[in-house]
Order: C-alpha cells, then sequence, then structure tokens
C-alpha cells in the first residue's frame, strides 16, 4: 500500500496481514518442495515430515483469519482495504488446501513405498508438474507482496499449462492400467498425486485473482482470460 | 399536498429530456425519477465560491448521503435544496435546481410551502418550546385546516412514523424540550414528517446522539425513504455506507463522485474518494 493512513496503527495492522499471509504461503511452498522431494527419492521420513508440520500451517490459517476478523471488528475497513482484509481472508483458505494437497502427496508416497510398487510407472510428467505448482505458487505470493497485477494475470495464464500436463498423464496412466491391470493400484495412488499437484496450481491461481481483485476492484473469477489481462491492465 | 406532489411529478416527465441528463460521475439508472435534478449550481457566501458548478440528481424514494471533510460543501449543498441559505444576506446560488421540474432557484418561489415540501433536520435536536403534541401541531396548521380529531390523528400519525409513538404517547403535553437527546430528534423528524413533505434533508442528525439513538433514527430512515426522497449530510462514514443507496463524495466545494454506495465504498472511482473515505493522506 503506497499511501499510509491518517492512523498508522491501521497501517501496520494491514501491513501485519499481509506478511503473515506470506509467512503462510512460504511455509505451504515448503510443505510442497518437501512433499514434492519425499516423492522423487521415495522417502518415508521426508512424508513424515510433511504430514507432521501439516498443522502448522492449520494454525497459521486460523490465527490470520481470526487476525481479519479481528481488524473488521476494530477498523471496518472500507473501499481497497476491505479489498485486501476479504482477499487475505480467501487467500489462506486457498493455501490451507494447498497444504492439504501437500500432505496428500505425502500420503500417497508413504502408501506406495509401503506397498513397494512405486517405480513400475514413468512419473516424469509429476515431477514436472510438481516444480511448475511450486513455482506458481511463489509467483502468485511474489504477486500479492508487490502487488503486481500483471504478474498475477501471468501466474493464471500459466496454471493452464499445469492442467495440460495433469490431461497427459491421466491419458498415460489409463494406457499403463489397460497394459498391465496390476499397475492399477499403483496407478490410482499416481492419479491421486498427480490430481493434488494439479489442485495446487489452481489455488496458486486463485490467489493471483486476488490479487487483481484489491487493485483493480474487479472479481476475475470464472471470466474468459482476455477479459481478466483487461482487467489486470487497465489504469 | 399529495395532489401537488403528483402535479409535479408529471411536470418532470413534461421536461423529457432533462432526466437523462446526468454527470458522467452519475451511474444513476435513466428511467429514475428525480426528486431534485441539480444543473450547473454555484454558490457564493459574499465573494467566496462555495460550491463549484455541482451536477447531479437526488432520485425519488431513495437515500443519498453527502461525504467530505469539514467545509467540502455537503452542508451548503443540502441548504441550498430548500434555500435555507435565503435566511442569511450575502449568500446566493446560481444554477438550477429542479425540484420536480420547478426551478426552485427562480425568485418569486413561496419559500414556506417549499420548506414545508422539502423539509430539514439539523444537526442539533430543535423541538419548540411547547409541548410534544404542539411542536408537530404547530406546523401543520399553517398549511392545513384540520379539526381536533384530525390534528389528534395526524399527531398520532407522525410519531409513529418517527418511531416516537409509544414513547410520547403518554406525555403528548409535556415540553418537547423535556424529552432525550436521540426523542428529541425524532420529535424533529416527526414534525417534519407531519406536513408531509416530499423530500427530508437530514443534516448531521445523529451526530449529537448516543449510538442506540443513532441507530433508531437510521432504523427511521430506511423505513422513510419508502415514502420519502432522503438527502442525509455526514461525518460519519459508516453511516453513510449503511443507510443510503447513493453518495456523493464533495471535497473543497466540488462534487469528485458520485455514484451507488455500494460501488463508491468497495471500489471508488477516483483515488481522491479512495484516500478519503479509507481515511489515507491525499
Amino acid at each position: 500500500m503506497p499511501d499510509k493512513h491518517l492512523s498508522s496503527q491501521f497501517d501496520a495492522d494491514l501491513n501485519s496481514l499481509s506478511s503473515r499471509l506470506l509467512e503462510m504461503g512460504g511455509l505451504v511452498e515448503s510443505q510442497i518442495a518437501t512433499a514434492m522431494r519425499a516423492f522423487t527419492q521415495m522417502d518415508i521420513e521426508t512424508c513424515n515430515v510433511v504430514i507432521e508440520n501439516e498443522k502448522l500451517v492449520n494454525d497459521l490459517e486460523i490465527q490470520i483469519d481470526s487476525a481479519c476478523t479481528e481488524l473488521i471488528a476494530r477498523r471496518q475497513p472500507i473501499a481497497r482495504d476491505l479489498r485486501l482484509v476479504m482477499a487475505v481472508s480467501k487467500a489462506i483458505t486457498n493455501l490451507e488446501r494447498a497444504g492439504d494437497e501437500a500432505e496428500r502427496v505425502a500420503k500417497r508416497t508413504k502408501r506406495l513405498i509401503e506397498a513397494g510398487t512405486a517405480h513400475n510407472i514413468n512419473v516424469s510428467e509429476i515431477r514436472l508438474s510438481g516444480q511448475m505448482a511450486i513455482s506458481l505458487l511463489r509467483r502468485s505470493l511474489d504477486a500479492f507482496a508487490r502487488l503486481d497485477t500483471i504478474a498475477a494475470a501471468e501466474v493464471v495464464e500459466e496454471d493452464r499449462q499445469i492442467d495440460e500436463e495433469f490431461r497427459g498423464f491421466v491419458r498415460k496412466l489409463i494406457t499403463y492400467m489397460m497394459e498391465d491391470p496390476h499397475t492399477i493400484s499403483t496407478g490410482l495412488d499416481m492419479l491421486t498425486i498427480a490430481k493434488a499437484i494439479e489442485r495446487i496450481g489452481d489455488h496458486a491461481k486463485n490467489i493471483a485473482e486476488f490479487v487483481i481483485y484489491i487493485v483493480k476492484g474487479d472479481d476475475v473469477r470464472h471470466i474468459p482470460h482476455a477479459d481478466l489481462l483487461r482487467a489486470a491492465t487497465k489504469e | 399536498m399529495k395532489t401537488m406532489f403528483n402535479l409535479n411529478k408529471i411536470d418532470s416527465e413534461g421536461l423529457g429530456g432533462k432526466l437523462n441528463m446526468n454527470t458522467e460521475n452519475n451511474s444513476q439508472s435513466s428511467d429514475a425519477v428525480n426528486a431534485l435534478e441539480i444543473r450547473n449550481l454555484n454558490f457564493y457566501y459574499g465573494s467566496f465560491k462555495g460550491l463549484k458548478d455541482i451536477n447531479m440528481n437526488i432520485e425519488e424514494g431513495k437515500v443519498t448521503a453527502f461525504i467530505g471533510p469539514s467545509g467540502c460543501g455537503k452542508s451548503t449543498l443540502l441548504r441550498t435544496m430548500n434555500r435555507m441559505y435565503d435566511l442569511y444576506p450575502g449568500q446566493r446560488a446560481e444554477g438550477e435546481i429542479n425540484f420536480y421540474g420547478n426551478n426552485i432557484l427562480t425568485p418569486g418561489q413561496d419559500l414556506n410551502l417549499l420548506r414545508s415540501r422539502i423539509g430539514m433536520v439539523f444537526q442539533k435536536p430543535t423541538p419548540f418550546p411547547m409541548s410534544i403534541y404542539e411542536n408537530i401541531a404547530f406546523g401543520v396548521r399553517l398549511y392545513e385546516n384540520l379539526n381536533r380529531s384530525e390534528m389528534d390523528e395526524r399527531v398520532e400519525w407522525a410519531l409513529n412514523k418517527a418511531a416516537l409513538w409509544t414513547e410520547a404517547k403518554d406525555k403528548l403535553n409535556q415540553s418537547g424540550l423535556s424529552l432525550s437527546g436521540g426523542q428529541q430528534q425524532r420529535l424533529c423528524i416527526a414534525r417534519g414528517v407531519a406536513v408531509k413533505p416530499s423530500v427530508i434533508l437530514l443534516d448531521e442528525p445523529t451526530s449529537a446522539l448516543d449510538p442506540i439513538s443513532t441507530g433508531k433514527i437510521e432504523e427511521l430512515i430506511s423505513e422513510l425513504k419508502n415514502e420519502y426522497t432522503i438527502a442525509i449530510v455526514t461525518h460519519n462514514m459508516q453511516q453513510a455506507a449503511r443507510v443510503s443507496d447513493y453518495t456523493a463524495y464533495m471535497y473543497l466545494g466540488s462534487l469528485i463522485e458520485f455514484g451507488k454506495t455500494d460501488e463508491l465504498f468497495i471500489k471508488p472511482k477516483r483515488k481522491e474518494t479512495e484516500d478519503y473515505i479509507t481515511g489515507r493522506f491525499g
């Protein structure tokens, strides 16, 4: 926020909301990265770290939500300030869900390791889209920190690539499972993991959309990409 | 009074295109009926220009709120709407304020009649030093010849409209000054409503009242708007957000932004408006 309020405490409260959102974002990003490492290395210990840390994400969600409610009660924010508080409140829900997806990846990976069937399907798409999802989430949080609507619009656009990777992987899985029914059980676990990553991309996209809402005041959810771009770039 | 109200409506429709002469700030729908249409209004306190080229419509049956820092001209604008400024020498208005098609700024207006149809309630409650009953009956007698029972009915009706009847019905003969501040203000609203105006101007009606009385007045505003057009000046931004359909933001005598309250408080078009309502340095 470039301008200052007459009440510097109000500024401090709003800034604190944003920084705590970014803190939570950092934690979720690291959860996803750890989950992907666990998947790539097929390491049970790393899986457990993710499952263990999930409650930290949940705690942060509750704390930040309560800070939002307090700020509304004490300051009655309006216009841009109100949009920021509403967006933070919604963005942390997305972050918490992205955290859940990281946990899901860890749990399914653990199951694959325990079943000992992890290595009979080529999963390069999952690794690739995992990296894309992490990068997308980081960029959506950067866009949030800098209130950069152009960067936010790019995140929304790139989420489509993750969706495309996911569809490609599903097609491949079906081929595997048709050729060898023994891979079905593993395939379903892989599908869950791939879907979790695809959902993380969606959450990053939602956060990016909130950036445009805060800055421009337009709700750009569920609108064609051309309209979203127009909203993101208008003066 | 009702007949006159309707005749004026026909007048305004007769003016045709005038209704659509909205300013760019104005997001009102073009088929709305306007109680007041303000055109190129300038106002002078002696040589000081207090209002600069104001163009806006006050829509019938809606609440229009005026916000802005002290000295921005919002009360001045309200006072032009029933020519209250005429009471002070050296103050003059130029331009047009069309009240259902009749430009009230033209000479030869019956100001008493005008003020009975565009009533006003002030910041500080101003009950007359007489009984609660007389506070209301006094104004009605100036315009209508009612017999005792009709007057009783009118007083009860007005007090009911102002949500004061249950509190005041057993002490109608007591002085209006014996009421609490919030009740006095509702008495003033009852007094204004009693002569059946079509527009009610409220100049900071709750700034001297506690939150409960304020809540009652706000409740009253939302009930009254079904039958009256209301313009309210308030320093309390949350109040404007709560009670109004349209909000006008004024600064240094100019109308900076005017639009639907929901839009102005969530997504104002002008940065000046956003800075003011969010409490930022300009």
